[in-house]
């Protein structure tokens, strides 16, 4: 393939992507502090998760396929058995204080590092909508 | 370049073995006997037993529960209770003469109304065995912030007589543990209104004596007094290993952030010194951390095959650890109630008997062992 033609198509791509998810990048940064304050010692730096009792939050297939049951863990804690990649966890995560802002930066923040992705960004909206 | 690539596979290999358990445990060969006192918990955080041998304890969301005769009965929610992180309602003490004073103390994270942020605060209050009333605020740790981390906090008091608690470093370890006029990672001592000792060591900045009685700490979450030196005993909270084991000195910097046996989470260095003149040395330290909570001595009375032991919960391990000693240096270490939960608090009573608290499940009590 032309070299021009892949330029110009990674260029629309990009752009295209950046414009579904303005704000994306702060909001990622500010969800790294977030992190670091809240999770890292469960769920590690690079969330890879610890031991039995603490499931990755990278590669994580649970968080990719169950986003609503996601957002609602970060907002109001989780109990119960869930599987993560295979593996079964049961083990109550409390809830954590945070607004709905932080939750909102704290998922971009997972959504976006260690390899994962996603399409759509999660919104304050988004939160917000998710109730008890 | 052979010897070069020799070198740094060394020194790889070097690293990794720092990283691993320098004095693994041994799992506890029988089973301990207990018997539950509570059965469901959350988070079961500070754990206080009566005169009458009935048990006043802490739901770090927020909730005192007595519990008497096998029943358990709500008595009392905090007001401007600060729910975030780490936070919450945390330890709580009888005053030494609780017997007629029905005077108590507790810890926790406190918003006060209106404001933005919270930090840590040291109550008085009474408990007349229905309700815990006539609460009083004796410390508010400053500046209030939104971080969610690292709030302590323990109380004891000596045979003196003296109340000491603690706070962690609340997440801002360049500005806080190593300023004697800022709270955070400090063991604080008061006397038993709130007041401060004339001969605490550092003078805040009004030239008075002030509340803080040894620096240099990340985040206390374990604390007991000797039973025969009296002296006082804390655990801390490294980051990725370094969590540690200290006698509490008067006016002492234990070093936190400027020497410290632990790394960054993320694997970093944070500094290469591990020691330095004019500040204190644990007097043991994990690698790896096994994140401590809860501290007490053992009484030979009650557990004579544990004569001289120390027992401290592992909230990441998910076991009550056993330490041996001898001459102040930990010679042996094991893993007792392994994979029941993360252990939270572990207390002996004024009758001898031990008390272990455990998340999302329970508080049991350890059976004496026969003579």
């Amino acid at each position: 393939m032309n070299p021009f033609i892949i330029f110009l198509s990674t260029t629309f791509f990009l752009t295209a992507w950046f414009q579904t998810n303005p704000g994306l990048e702060e909001s990622k940064e500010r969800g790294k502090l977030v992190y670091e304050d809240f999770c890292v010692t469960c769920h590690r730096s690079n969330g890879a998760g610890f031991g039995k009792n603490y499931p990755p939050l990278a590669n994580s297939d649970f968080l990719l396929n169950k986003r609503k049951e996601s957002i609602y863990a970060v907002k109001y804690g989780m109990q119960g058995e869930i599987t993560v990649n295979g593996t079964v966890y049961n083990k109550k995560m409390e809830a954590l204080g945070l607004s709905d802002e932080e939750v909102a930066d704290v998922m971009n923040y997972i959504y976006f590092s260690w390899g994962n992705s996603t399409t759509k960004m999660v919104t304050v909206e988004e939160v917000k909508s998710i109730k008890k | 370049m052979v010897a070069k690539f020799y070198a740094l596979v060394m020194m790889s290999l070097l690293t990794l073995c720092k990283q691993k358990d320098l004095n693994p445990p041994s799992s506890e060969p029988a089973a301990v006997d207990f018997e539950w006192v509570v059965q469901e918990t959350n988070i079961p955080w500070g754990m206080a037993v009566l005169p009458d041998g009935s048990l006043l304890y802490t739901e770090k969301e927020g909730i005192f529960y007595h519990v008497s005769d096998g029943k358990k009965r709500e008595v009392g929610r905090p007001e401007e209770i600060y729910l975030r992180g780490q936070g919450g309602l945390l330890d709580i003490c009888l005053h030494p003469d609780f017997k007629n004073n029905k005077k108590l103390y507790f810890t926790m994270s406190r918003q006060p109304n209106g404001e933005k942020g919270g930090n840590t605060a040291l109550f008085s209050a009474e408990f007349d065995g229905n309700t815990i009333q006539n609460t009083k605020l004796l410390y508010q740790a400053t500046p209030l912030t939104t971080a969610g981390h690292h709030f302590g906090s323990r109380i004891v008091f000596d045979k003196k007589g003296y109340l000491y608690f603690t706070i962690g470093d609340r997440g801002d370890r360049d500005l806080n543990p190593q300023d004697v006029n800022r709270d955070g990672g400090k063991v604080y001592r008061l006397n038993d209104d709130g007041s401060v000792p004339a001969d605490n060591p550092f003078k805040g900045n009004d030239g008075k004596p002030n509340a803080v009685f040894s620096y240099g700490h990340r985040n206390l979450q374990g604390m007991s007094v000797h039973p025969s030196t009296d002296e006082v005993w804390t655990n801390e909270h490294g980051p990725k290993g370094g969590d540690e084991i200290n006698i509490i000195k008067k006016g002492a910097n234990y070093g936190w952030p400027v020497i410290t046996y632990g790394k960054e989470y993320s694997g970093l260095t944070i500094t290469d010194e591990t020691s330095r003149p004019g500040m204190e040395q644990p007097l043991y330290y994990w690698i790896p951390s096994i994140a401590p909570s809860g501290m007490c001595f053992v009484d030979a009375d009650v557990y004579p095959d544990w004569k001289g032991n120390v027992l401290v919960g592992s909230l990441v391990f998910e076991y009550l650890e056993r330490l041996e000693l001898k001459d102040n240096k930990v010679v042996a270490r094991h893993k007792l109630f392994e994979d029941m939960g993360r252990v939270r608090n572990v207390i002996t009573a004024p009758d001898g008997m031990i008390y272990v608290a455990i998340e999302n499940k329970g508080i049991l009590k350890i059976k004496p062992q026969k003579k």
